[in-house]
């Protein structure tokens, strides 16, 4: 086992590597425009490109720079500054981070209470007007984009702009350690809309894997040897049921930790998504990279987490 | 009295193919400490019937009717809430596949703890220290360490004895073992079948016991009915199946039955053709499309089930003299038979 983490984590370090590879050789290397100029920004004159193009080394041979990039990644965590507004990039992630995660936790806890009850009901009764209700449901909800619900819900719910005041406007994100209240209030909106599309799949999940498991031999002997429905179902059930979602519940919170962009802009959420989408509008290389690169490492980061905790959930699994 | 009645039971399963008639009129009766053997081809019915005992059967789109007595009470007509009490404690069941009816995730001795633990109101403690004592009577080495194992970490013959402590635990009045070594090698099977011979004459268990294997009920069974698509064709003692069967299926299946004194060279005599779909179940005596001595009356309609002599009932058109008769021509022909 701890031979598995580690290789499993030099493997995760070098795929990282590689990720930041691609990203500098992608936004460096190719003539997609040139980084000079764009941080020179509009009406600049050739000599203060020049200029710019000798401060940034812009040059020399790529592979130095790659080398000067990754020195800096890997000594002090260094993604370099903001061509837009010469910030350091690792302090505007971080800066925005927690806004991020409030994001993400609130929305995973809304989407799991939503989605595996919905799911269990379901598949306790399948093809009932119930299921049937909450799958055709489910469906509408997978479809609908986060960009047309999230509005629907501001103008229905937002304060300012909804028809029912109930919840905070886009915009009005606080900081938890400022002030809980208006933080739970401000996001509450953002955690339902980016909750109705995952709960949706989840509830389909956790459908499908327990009617699936409900067949199984076991679940005959936990009903041969006496036990409640409700235990057979919630036990011996859902105990093989849920670990697969473990999985997918791991790699989708690796996932919205790197931004969940869409939800942001549209809550106008000051998180790492929203800094993403603005380093792309501007063009501003070196926050792109530091963004992609982010993700990146969460994704990597929540695979590694899920198949460890798999050994744990299925003790068939053993790791050599 | 007998302990466990079933009268005329008839389940149907809609499925999307059409119906399956699965069980149509079987009627069996268990006396206590007795075991009665239901042998059968896959898809007799024999499994369904066992099921259907505990309500295991019991899905939307079953059809059951007939009734299941034991103790004065239809377990067909009784609530999950009340079955429940039955399941496991008072009527208790082994399934084929042991790695498959064992949850994965859990350790056995958990298992069992959870099995005593529906019924009595236990502390834990004492749970498992019955637990481990019911692992250590079915013969399981160091039961303390093998509380803590996982099904997976068990071989096969190991994982059928803890389905059996599991059964066992609550000394049941009846076992119900279905298809109990199948899936087992067959050193392995001796053991597994000894062990619930032992365990019945301990504990004075009655046991119903399903399989396909002659040899198994010719070990252990006191009564035997033989059952095809979904109806039981003979039904008495062990001696007279062995010794007078009437049904031409039955001689099929003693027939079919590799043996270790026949001649090298000698093929084994499987019946002809297979078992009939369930939803087109033929017409007339349904095991008249293989039957090499299927009489005109058999394409037609049904046999009933009729006492050839006292208690023992056959389900053939051919008159009893015939089959007599032809008995006696296949012991001449097959000399290992007799």
């Amino acid at each position: 086992m701890g031979a598995y983490i580690v290789r499993r984590t030099l493997w995760a370090i070098l795929l990282l590597l590689v990720v930041s590879f691609l990203t500098f050789v992608i936004f460096n290397v190719f003539p997609s425009a040139d980084p000079a100029a764009l941080r020179a920004g509009r009406n600049a004159t050739p000599a203060l490109i020049e200029q710019i193009r000798r401060n940034l080394g812009l040059s020399k041979p790529f592979y130095t720079q790659y080398w000067i990039y990754l020195k800096g990644l890997l000594e002090h965590f260094n993604l370099g500054y903001s061509y837009y507004n010469t910030e350091s990039v690792k302090s505007e992630i971080f800066s925005r981070l927690p806004a991020t995660i409030s994001v993400t936790v609130g929305g995973f806890v809304a989407w799991m209470l939503i989605g595996i009850p919905v799911g269990i009901i379901s598949a306790i009764k399948p093809r009932s007007l119930l299921d049937r209700i909450m799958m055709g449901g489910s469906l509408v909800a997978i479809s609908a984009p986060v960009y047309f619900l999230g509005l629907v819900s501001l103008f229905l719910f937002a304060q300012g702009t909804g028809v029912l005041q109930w919840a905070g406007a886009a915009g009005s994100y606080v900081p938890i350690t400022q002030n809980p209240g208006t933080w739970f209030n401000s996001l509450i909106l953002a955690w339902l809309t980016l909750a109705a599309a995952f709960a949706a799949f989840y509830a389909r999940m956790t459908r499908g894997n327990l009617i699936e498991v409900m067949h199984e031999d076991y679940i005959r002997t936990a009903r041969a040897k006496g036990l409640r429905e409700s235990v057979v179902i919630t036990k011996h059930g859902l105990r093989a049921a849920l670990t697969p979602i473990v999985t997918m519940a791991g790699m989708d919170i690796g996932l919205l930790l790197g931004g969940a962009i869409l939800t942001e802009i549209v809550f106008n959420i000051p998180g790492i998504g929203r800094y993403a989408y603005d380093a792309i509008v501007n063009a501003d290389l070196p926050a792109i990279q530091g963004t992609v690169l982010f993700g990146a490492f969460f994704i990597v980061f929540a695979n590694l987490v899920v198949d460890i905790l798999y050994a744990f959930l299925d003790p068939r699994v053993t790791y050599g | 009295m007998a302990l466990l009645e079933i009268e005329d039971l008839h389940v149907s399963f809609k499925t999307v193919d059409g119906v399956v008639h699965a069980v149509e009129g079987v009627s069996l009766s268990l006396d206590a400490r007795k075991t009665l053997g239901v042998v059968g081809e896959s898809g007799s019915g024999k499994s369904v019937t066992a099921q259907t005992i505990l309500g295991l059967t019991r899905f939307p789109n079953a059809t059951i009717s007939g009734r299941i007595l034991f103790d004065g009470h239809d377990l067909l007509t009784m609530s999950t809430e009340h079955l429940r009490d039955v399941r496991g404690a008072r009527i208790a069941m082994i399934f084929q596949d042991p790695l498959s009816s064992l949850h994965p995730f859990f350790k056995v001795g958990h298992q069992i703890v959870e099995a005593i633990r529906a019924h009595e109101d236990v502390p834990r403690d004492l749970a498992r220290k019955r637990t481990i004592e019911a692992l250590s009577s079915v013969g399981i080495p160091s039961p303390e360490e093998r509380f803590n194992s996982f099904p997976h970490e068990m071989s096969g013959g190991m994982r059928q004895r803890v389905m059996i402590a599991m059964a066992l635990a609550m000394r049941p009045d009846i076992l119900i073992a279905d298809e109990p070594t199948t899936a087992l090698d067959v050193t392995v099977q001796a053991q597994v079948l000894e062990l619930i011979q032992a365990l019945r004459d301990d504990f004075g268990t009655a046991v119903i016991l399903i399989t396909h294997d002659l040899g198994v009920v010719a070990q252990m069974a006191d009564d035997v009915a033989v059952m095809y698509a979904g109806r039981v064709l003979e039904q008495t003692t062990r001696e007279t199946l062995f010794t007078e069967p009437e049904h031409p299926y039955t001689w099929g299946l003693l027939q079919s039955i590799p043996r270790l004194d026949a001649p090298r060279t000698g093929r084994l005599n499987p019946i002809a053709g297979s078992p009939p779909s369930l939803i087109n179940v033929p017409r007339g005596c349904t095991f008249h499309p293989r039957c090499p001595y299927a009489p005109p009356p058999a394409f037609e309609t049904e046999p009933a089930l009729t006492p050839s002599q006292p208690g023992h009932l056959v389900r053939c058109h051919l008159p009893i003299e015939e089959r007599k008769r032809l008995w006696q021509s296949l012991q001449n022909e097959h000399p290992a038979l007799r």
